[in-house]
């Protein structure tokens, strides 16, 4: 069948017979090189970069620049910059897009494209898949985190957390927010029907959330009823234990009831993580089949 | 040896609707087999049932003696698949995407070998989205070849190629054959299928109308040269294993005839017949289109 020079040129190797067994390790391999191919995408997706990476950072620079001539919000115990409420709603912001948005719309295309597809006709183990995606979830949102907080405090001079307990409060919102966030991009990440349709589907309804939510526009700019509908949710809860940790305790008066509620937060955050893992394995397909 | 491919019976129905009827067939281990039939017909059911990809209504498919809706990754490690363009929004290089096939199987061939192989050296660093639709057919099927696969499922392979790189993938294909590849092709070429396989089954409607030897589908009788002539204004034909005799008593009884042809039917004519008789007129201007 083949010709004389093609088979003089390629030495002949049966395929069959081979030792094909998955070295040891096979999945966490897979998934770190994952990871690096993650990473190559996502900065090089341009719409990516500028509304998930980009955008909270551009906002903290607009938001804290409109609102540094503000006038002060006046508490019994002080007065609060209105300006520096921008950072922790920028923070929070900034985990929802890493995580909900980026996986949102990350999965939905590569459902409807036939990336997932392509992997799973390959010996790519799906935990790999997974590694490779909260990898990439990691460390894009520990540049963008530290982003906005080298903005926050290097060009506006606004303060770190000032306690131990500010720290504390500030590993646990960002940690289990971003894995709930993740979770909920994995589960929202269902819902379009295409690879044209994913943007548009996953946007709005982050976008929207962050609306309700105190993010773009302050908890004090927000009426009561809203606030009770956006504490439904995990994002309300992800920015209000952000603004614990990078304001004063007097900024506790521009709060729901004027008083800080890390408790509910952290259940929350957890309920809407359990919530978020349960609907992403119920309705996640590595092999789809019809 | 165990065959390489066994379909017994298989049936799909969704709803109603019937897409591959009853189909049973057998691929042995290092050969190529072409499943023909236009488009609709069943044959990428047929092939993604054997890829893991659907669940047969009935009947049992058998790869590599697993059953597909089993196959784990060390079954994944022993197939290939060619699929049509999958993964058209990546961001990512052809280098980068083989590289990272090279990591994900046991035995992979060279990424470097491989972008020679189908042609790719001088792209490789450039975004696949970026390429020709036949530039990014051959990173589909530099994908399949990736891992030495046992058995390599090429679904319409080149499809929308130019005539000198679809010359190219059979000469790829051959090569593949050569280092004892089994090859299940789906194509609505004739001449990719007799230039590829030895055996080839042909799908219409959803069933499998033949299966045999590329130079004995549709039997000898179908293959006995055709005397065309016109006399009449009627078109007359008569099938002979003896045109010349014929056409000598012709000339004798008649004189000049009009339009006179000898006709021996290519596999290209067999299959059109077959098309007429079991399938759809759509089905038939579609294939000759």
């Amino acid at each position: 069948m083949s010709t004389a020079a093609n088979t003089a040129m390629h030495t002949v190797t049966p395929v069959t017979g081979l030792d094909r067994t998955l070295p040891p390790g096979h999945t966490l391999r897979v998934g770190i090189d994952r990871i690096r191919l993650e990473l190559l995408e996502y900065v090089r997706r341009v719409d990516n970069m500028i509304f998930t990476f980009a955008f909270p950072i551009m906002l903290l620079l607009i938001f804290a620049s409109a609102f540094g001539s503000a006038d002060p919000v006046q508490t019994p115990e002080g007065e609060i910059d209105p300006a520096a409420m921008m950072l922790p709603a920028m923070l929070a912001a900034g985990v929802l897009l890493s995580g909900t948005q980026n996986l949102g719309i990350g999965v939905a295309i590569e459902k409807w494209d036939g990336t997932l597809r392509r992997f799973s006709a390959m010996p790519i183990p799906v935990a790999s898949y997974f590694i490779g995606k909260f990898g990439q979830v990691l460390v894009t949102s520990i540049v963008q985190t530290a982003a906005l907080l080298a903005v926050g405090i290097g060009v506006f001079g606004f303060e770190l957390p000032q306690s131990g307990e500010q720290w504390g409060v500030f590993g646990w919102a960002y940690g289990l927010g971003l894995l709930c966030c993740s979770m909920l991009g994995l589960a929202l990440a269902q819902l379009p029907r295409s690879v044209n349709s994913a943007s548009a589907i996953v946007i709005p309804v982050v976008l929207l959330l962050q609306f309700i939510s105190g993010i773009y526009l302050t908890i004090t700019m927000l009426p009561e009823w809203l606030i009770q509908i956006a504490n439904v949710f995990p994002v309300a809860w992800l920015a209000h234990a952000m603004r614990f940790a990078f304001m004063p305790d007097a900024a506790r008066f521009a709060e729901l009831n004027q008083e800080w509620d890390l408790g509910t937060a952290l259940l929350m955050l957890a309920a809407w993580t359990v919530v978020g893992t349960a609907i992403a394995l119920f309705t996640f397909r590595w092999v789809k089949r019809s | 040896m165990q065959p390489a491919i066994q379909v017994k019976s298989l049936t799909k129905k969704y709803g109603d609707h019937t897409v591959v009827d009853d189909v049973s067939f057998e691929i042995e281990q290092g050969e190529t087999f072409a499943l023909l039939g236009p488009n609709g017909a069943g044959k990428s059911t047929t092939v993604e049932t054997l890829e893991g990809y659907r669940k047969p209504t009935s009947g049992d498919v058998r790869v590599l003696g697993t059953d597909p809706l089993r196959g784990g990754l060390s079954w994944r490690s022993r197939i290939g698949v060619v699929a049509q363009s999958l993964g058209s929004e990546t961001m990512l290089t052809t280098r980068e995407l083989l590289s990272h096939a090279a990591r994900v199987f046991p035995t992979p061939r060279s990424v470097d070998e491989v972008l020679e192989i189908v042609g790719l050296s001088e792209h490789a660093g450039k975004l696949t989205r970026k390429l020709s639709g036949g530039q990014k057919r051959r990173v589909d099927l530099a994908l399949g070849i990736m891992g030495r696969p046992e058995v390599l499922f090429l679904d319409e392979p080149t499809t929308g190629l130019d005539p000198e790189v679809r010359r190219q993938i059979w000469d790829l294909i051959d090569d593949l054959s050569d280092q004892g590849t089994t090859v299940l092709l789906t194509t609505h070429y004739l001449d990719e299928a007799e230039q590829l396989a030895r055996r080839a089954g042909v799908i219409i409607g959803g069933k499998l109308v033949t299966v045999d030897a590329v130079d004995r589908i549709g039997g000898a009788d179908a293959r006995v040269p055709v005397v065309r002539w016109q006399e009449g204004g009627r078109v007359h034909e008569e099938r002979t294993e003896h045109p010349t005799s014929l056409v000598a008593r012709l000339a004798e009884e008649r004189g000049e005839l009009a339009r006179l042809e000898v006709i021996r039917p290519t596999l290209e004519t067999i299959y059109l017949g077959m098309l007429r008789e079991h399938g759809s007129h759509d089905m038939l201007q579609e294939a000759t289109s």
